[in-house]
């Protein structure tokens, strides 16, 4: 399902909305500029002058802390100027607010809104009212997207894996209700990945999610088996009042990461998770804390992609 | 008023009529068809050339906002949209604020329309107090301020006890009961076809199986009950199918399907436009098919507008949370030659399925243009085209997700109780 409304018609990226239907090309291009910014944080003066005068206002009308907080410093690094607004605390989040929020900023000459929302479609609508020079960047929207989280694992894996042609990719756990499991499955099936795995109860995944290009497990020891990759999904203790599961209990002994499960995927496979964990519910802190999981390296790249990210949109060369 | 239809050709569903004809109306009635009768002098003459003659369209679902949702729109701008398209009957729903659950609110609203150039409007009462699902309006009360029959509007009874007490009592007085089958537990939450669509998107699903459990337990109900029947808005292919076998096996039961869903699907969805928030949603291209065939083949019996104006406060917003609905009552009959001419429907067939078969199910004897028959008439041109536009649109809700679409059908005379309540100049 292409999105025209995040390209423009020379197939520039305008927003960063979703990434399905992204071509591979801006993904590549993404993911190779998010290289060149990995040192940056390693220097003593850990900024460059990139978006230097460049206004970004983080909308978060849903609570975040890693989220935000990442994309805050990836702005700060590029020397831009960051406001960030909570949104999310002043409960009515409602229609009118949203459409004016945007135009009051918009009159502030924004550059750029980062925006999360409760509401799948959100940040849709909100690309659709801004002025034209402003960039839309999706910080996850109801259960729809989460691209920079998902550009960011695909980030971890070529890193760790080199390249996607030859991969198995295992996404476990609450596939229903996750924005970071769709940006995930769109960013591997566009890169090349062969085989997308994705292991949950029936009650955790989505209608027809074999037509975004998955292979459904319910048994987690058939699913992990020889898979170079395991993303594992968090599970929000709400789940089990709605009768979706019976308990945590329940839960970790059947899709829990463990090093026993472990065990059946390739020897070198990585462990990952887009945070915040639930130990003992979705992982073993063994397993969390062990020498296959790359958890902490997520969050360090997660600064570069999200660079790159705002300097594609933002940058010098940005049209 | 003598009105001299002059030129056109007329279709009269009811009585199989599909021939050039003029029309002669005196003091609101159909005075003569074909030749004018003794010593007709017209005041007004209407030329019909290259023009369709037809009964004025029925809409059994038209929400005009009063009372207590003027903002959305009045009944002013809702009734003169109707007449511009061409519709002279309107059942109006009873998810007003408050709902149209005491007499009162029943005598208020017909007394305001009255009053008003425009459509005859005929209210469905709530069939439980505030439409809450729990107690039991007082039927007898509202039948006689002016309802026709009886309905939950969008909402529905989650109680299949009180559901079926709520039909047995209906069915003592021999009420019609209108339902739009859609389970609220299994709806609960949802704002989209629960599809590969949703699914994609992130959008929670309302399943096809919220409408065929409600179905399946409602239509076991009417036959216990022996209620007069109505289900309404139906959006699935197996709900027509269930449908089309309970009346082949002799069940009293009617349905309708709107006009929206006789042409959308989930993949018009793709770009979280919530002027595509419908309920019940627009489902897959299977469910839709199965609708256009259902109104086809007559297992559906009309097609209504379901019209819903709402304001941009309440539209422009994300998809989950912006008001479902559309404003449409202007577009049933274009859309639904779009659909005759897209499936082809003779002409004659398409209108039955928006005057005689809705005027059926409503119980009146409009929709028809038989001499001495009340003179509610639409003249309208088959080939003109036109494009919708927010200008085009007399409603005061611009929602609707045919805007830049071009459609057939321009309505040119609306003629109501004898009165020529539209005409476009």
């Amino acid at each position: 399902m292409p999105d025209s409304q995040q390209l423009t018609p020379d197939g520039q990226l305008k927003h960063l909305l979703t990434l399905d239907g992204l071509p591979s090309r801006i993904l590549t291009q993404i993911l190779d500029t998010a290289e060149t910014f990995m040192d940056v944080g390693e220097r003593d003066v850990k900024k460059v002058p990139l978006l230097r005068g460049k206004a970004i206002f983080n909308l978060f009308f849903e609570a975040s802390t890693r989220t935000r907080t990442t994309f805050d410093i990836a702005a700060k690094r590029l020397s831009a100027d960051v406001v960030t607004l909570n949104i999310a605390a002043s409960a009515q989040s409602k229609g009118e607010t949203v459409l004016d929020t945007i135009a009051n900023l918009s009159a502030m000459h924004a550059d750029m809104f980062i925006v999360r929302h409760s509401q799948s479609g959100a940040a849709h609508f909100i690309a659709r009212h801004v002025a034209p020079h402003i960039a839309v960047v999706n910080a996850g929207d109801g259960r729809h997207a989460h691209p920079t989280q998902g550009l960011l694992d695909v980030f971890t894996i070529r890193r760790y894996k080199g390249a996607f042609h030859n991969l198995r990719v295992a996404i476990i756990g609450d596939i229903l209700h996750s924005r970071v499991a769709r940006s995930q499955i769109h960013a591997l099936t566009t890169l090349g990945v062969p085989e997308v795995r994705v292991i949950a109860p029936r009650t955790l995944l989505p209608a027809g999610v074999e037509q975004m290009g998955v292979h459904v497990f319910h048994d987690m020891k058939a699913g992990l088996k020889d898979v170079d990759v395991i993303i594992m999904l968090r599970l929000q203790n709400e789940r089990m009042k709605g009768a979706l599961l019976p308990s945590a209990q329940e839960y970790f002994k059947q899709y829990g990461l463990t090093a026993e499960k472990l065990a059946l995927a390739k020897p070198d496979a990585i462990v990952m998770h887009p945070g915040p964990m639930n130990r003992g519910v979705e992982i073993d802190s063994e397993v969390a804390d062990g020498v296959q999981s790359v958890i902490l390296k997520q969050v360090t790249y997660g600064i570069a992609v999200r660079m790159a990210v705002m300097s594609i949109l933002l940058g010098p060369t940005a049209s | 008023m003598k009105i001299h239809i002059k030129g056109g050709h007329l279709i009269d569903p009811a009585h199989g009529i599909d021939k050039p004809a003029d029309v002669f109306v005196v003091a609101g009635k159909i005075a003569a068809i074909g030749q004018a009768p003794d010593g007709f002098q017209a005041n007004k003459t209407i030329d019909a050339r290259g023009c369709v003659v037809c009964p004025g369209l029925v809409d059994l679902s038209v929400r005009l906002r009063e009372p207590g949702l003027e903002y959305k729109a009045t009944l002013e701008s809702e009734m003169l949209a109707a007449a511009s398209g061409g519709v002279t009957s309107l059942a109006i729903p009873p998810d007003t604020d408050p709902p149209l659950d005491e007499p009162g609110l029943v005598e208020m609203l017909k007394f305001r329309a009255k009053n008003l150039p425009g459509p005859r409007v005929f209210p469905v009462g709530a069939l439980t107090q505030k439409l809450n699902g729990e107690a039991l309006t007082e039927m007898a009360e509202l039948s006689e301020a002016g309802c026709i029959a009886f309905s939950q509007a969008d909402a529905y009874i989650a109680d299949t006890q009180i559901l079926l007490r709520a039909l047995d009592y209906a069915a003592t007085f021999d009420y019609p009961v209108w339902l739009r089958p859609q389970d609220s537990n299994l709806s609960r939450g949802g704002v989209a076809h629960d599809g590969p669509v949703a699914s994609r998107l992130g959008l929670p699903g309302i399943p096809a199986l919220a409408e065929t459990v409600a179905i399946s337990t409602i239509l076991l109900l009417a036959r216990q009950t022996g209620v007069r029947l109505h289900l309404a808005r139906l959006s699935t292919h197996e709900g027509v199918g269930m449908v089309r076998a309970a009346k082949q096996q002799g069940l009293k039961v009617t349905c309708d399907v709107s006009a929206n869903h006789l042409h959308l699907s989930e993949f018009d969805l793709t770009r979280f436009d919530s002027n595509l928030h419908f309920m019940p949603p627009v489902r897959s291209l299977r469910d839709r098919d199965a609708l256009v065939a259902g109104v086809k083949d007559g297992s559906i019996d009309a097609i209504c507008s379901d019209h819903a104006p709402v304001d941009d406060n309440e539209k422009q917003l994300p998809f989950g949370e912006a008001s479902p609905g559309a404003s449409g009552v202007e577009l049933l009959l274009p859309l639904t030659l779009k659909w005759a001419e897209e499936n082809g429907v003779a002409l004659i067939d398409a209108i039955d399925r928006v005057t005689r078969g809705p005027a059926q199910i409503l119980g009146i004897s409009n929709g028809q243009l038989s001499i001495g028959a009340h003179a509610d008439i639409c003249v309208f041109d088959p080939q003109a085209r036109f494009t919708v536009t927010s200008k085009w649109l007399k409603s005061l809700g611009n929602n609707t997700p045919f805007l830049g679409l071009e459609l057939p059908g321009v309505v040119k005379a609306t003629i109501i109780d004898g009165h020529l309540d539209y005409e476009r100049t």
